[in-house]
C-alpha cells in the first residue's frame, strides 16, 4: 500500500474533475426530478380519477426497480439516440428519483391538517387555489429536509454510473488505479474517494439538520 | 421496436440461477446487517463515550459514502494487496456494512421512542441493561421498527444488483449477457419484471402492515 502515490502525478486533478461530473449530474437530475416529482405527487394526492391511478402506478413500479437496472435500461436502449453518457445517466436518475420525490411531496401534502383545506374552501377558494395558496407553501417547507436527503442519495448513486463508464468520481478513481504503476495505491485512492463523498454529503446532511431545526421553530 | 422474448428460453437456467443468487445475497446480507446494525445501535445509545463515538462515526460515515465505493474497496482494494474474496462475499460484505448503518438508525429510533421512565422502572426493579433491552424496550420498539426494516430489505434486493458490476451472475448480469444477442428493450423489461416480482409484494405488504398498525395505534 502506497499512500505517497496520492501526491504524485495528477491524481487530485483527475479526481476533482470526476467530482465535478458527479455534482453536475446530481444537480441537474435533482432539479428535473423535483419538477416531475411535484407533478406526480400532486396527481397522486389529488384523487383525480385515472390520472391519480396512473401516477400511483408509475411511482410504485419505478421505485421498486433497482436504479442500476434503470441506468442499464437507458444505456442499452437510448445510447444511439442521445449519444451522451451524461444525458443517459441524468435521464435514468430522473426517472427513478422523480418517483421517490413524488412520495416526499405526497406525504408533505398529507401532513397539512384537513381543517385548513376546509377553511380555505369555506372562504370560497377553489380546489386549485387552495392547493397553490394554502397547502403547497406549508407542505414545501416540510419537504425541504427529505429533499436534501434525496439529493445526498443522488450524489451517492451517481457512482453507479461508473458501471457504464460515465467519467464521474469513482470511475476516474478506477482509471487511476488501473494504471499498473498505481495498483499499489488502490486502497489509498479508494479511501480518498470515500472521504471526498463523505465530506460533500456530510456537509449537506448537517445543512439539512440545521434547516430542519430552523423550520421547526 | 422489435419485441423478442426468445432469450427467456435460451437463458432460462441462467435467469433462474440469477434470481436465486439475488435472493440469497439479499437474505444473507439482511441477517448480517441486522446483527451489525443492532450492535451499532446499542453502541449509539450506550453510556460509554468511546462506544457512542464509534457508533456515531460508523453511521455517519457509511450513510454518506456510496455502496459502490465499498464494493470497489472489497473487490479492487483487497485484490491489490493480494486478498481475494468470492464475488458472493464481496457483495454480501459491501451490502451488509452499508445497510447496517441504516438499520442501526431504525433500531435506535425504535428504542428511543419507548419512554425513558420504563427503562428506569425496569432498572430500578433490578433488571440488568441487557434484560431491560430484551424484555421491556425491544418488544415495544418492534412495531415501529418492522415497516422501515422491510423497506431496508427492499433496498437490499435492489442494491444487490450492484453484484453484476463485479461479474457475479445475478439477475441484472444475466440480462446484460442476453442483450448481446437479443433486443435490449425486451431484455431490460424482463429484468425489471424479475426484480418487481420480489419487491412489489414486499412493498405492498409494508403498506398493509402500516395501515393496520396505524388503525390499532402503535403501542
Amino acid at each position: 500500500m502506497d499512500f505517497s502515490k496520492l501526491l504524485e502525478g495528477n491524481t487530485w486533478g483527475i479526481l476533482l474533475k470526476g467530482l465535478w461530473v458527479t455534482l453536475e449530474v446530481a444537480v441537474v437530475a435533482i432539479i428535473l426530478s423535483f419538477l416531475i416529482g411535484i407533478v406526480l405527487g400532486i396527481l397522486r394526492y389529488s384523487k383525480i380519477p385515472v390520472l391519480s391511478q396512473l401516477a400511483t402506478l408509475y411511482i410504485e413500479i419505478v421505485r421498486n426497480i433497482p436504479l442500476l437496472v434503470i441506468i442499464f435500461f437507458a444505456f442499452n436502449t437510448l445510447l444511439d439516440k442521445f449519444d451522451s453518457l451524461v444525458v443517459i445517466v441524468i435521464f435514468g436518475m430522473t426517472v427513478f428519483t422523480s418517483a421517490l420525490i413524488a412520495e416526499i411531496v405526497r406525504s408533505g401534502l398529507n401532513s397539512i391538517p384537513i381543517g385548513q383545506i376546509e377553511a380555505a374552501r369555506a372562504q370560497g377558494m377553489s380546489y386549485v387555489q387552495t392547493l397553490i395558496h394554502i397547502i403547497l407553501p406549508q407542505a414545501l417547507k416540510r419537504m425541504i429536509p427529505p429533499l436534501v436527503g434525496q439529493f445526498v442519495t443522488l450524489i451517492k448513486d451517481t457512482s453507479l454510473a461508473a458501471a457504464i463508464t460515465l467519467p464521474e468520481l469513482l470511475h476516474e478513481a478506477k482509471l487511476i488505479y488501473s494504471n499498473p504503476s498505481y495498483v499499489n495505491a488502490t486502497i489509498p485512492i479508494l479511501l480518498l474517494v470515500a472521504l471526498i463523498y463523505f465530506v460533500v454529503n456530510y456537509s449537506l446532511s448537517l445543512l439539512s439538520r440545521q434547516l430542519e431545526k430552523r423550520l421547526a421553530g | 421496436m422489435n419485441w423478442d422474448f426468445g432469450f427467456i428460453q435460451e437463458y432460462r437456467t441462467e435467469f433462474i440461477d440469477g434470481f436465486f443468487l439475488t435472493l440469497k445475497v439479499s437474505l444473507t446480507a439482511l441477517i448480517l446487517s441486522l446483527i451489525i446494525g443492532t450492535i451499532i445501535a446499542i453502541f449509539r445509545i450506550s453510556s460509554n463515550k468511546a462506544l457512542r463515538a464509534f457508533g456515531t462515526s460508523y453511521v455517519e460515515f457509511f450513510r454518506n459514502t456510496p455502496l459502490m465505493v465499498q464494493v470497489f474497496f472489497f473487490y479492487f482494494g483487497l485484490a491489490s494487496i493480494g486478498y481475494k474474496l468470492t464475488d458472493f462475499w464481496i457483495g454480501v460484505l459491501g451490502l451488509s456494512i452499508y445497510t447496517a448503518a441504516f438499520i442501526a438508525e431504525i433500531i435506535r429510533a425504535g428504542i428511543q421512542t419507548v419512554p425513558h421512565g420504563q427503562t428506569e422502572a425496569a432498572r430500578a426493579s433490578g433488571l440488568s441493561f441487557l434484560q431491560t433491552m430484551f424484555h421491556v424496550v425491544l418488544p415495544q420498539a418492534f412495531k415501529l421498527v418492522v415497516p422501515p426494516m422491510c423497506n431496508q430489505f427492499i433496498n437490499l434486493v435492489k442494491n444487490s444488483s450492484i453484484l453484476s458490476v463485479i461479474a457475479a451472475q445475478d439477475i441484472l448480469y444475466v440480462g446484460e449477457q442476453a442483450i448481446s444477442e437479443y433486443d435490449p428493450f425486451s431484455v431490460e423489461l424482463f429484468v425489471a419484471a424479475l426484480y418487481l416480482i420480489i419487491t412489489i409484494p414486499l412493498s405492498q405488504g409494508v403498506n398493509l402492515l402500516e395501515r393496520r398498525w396505524a388503525k390499532q395505534g402503535t403501542r
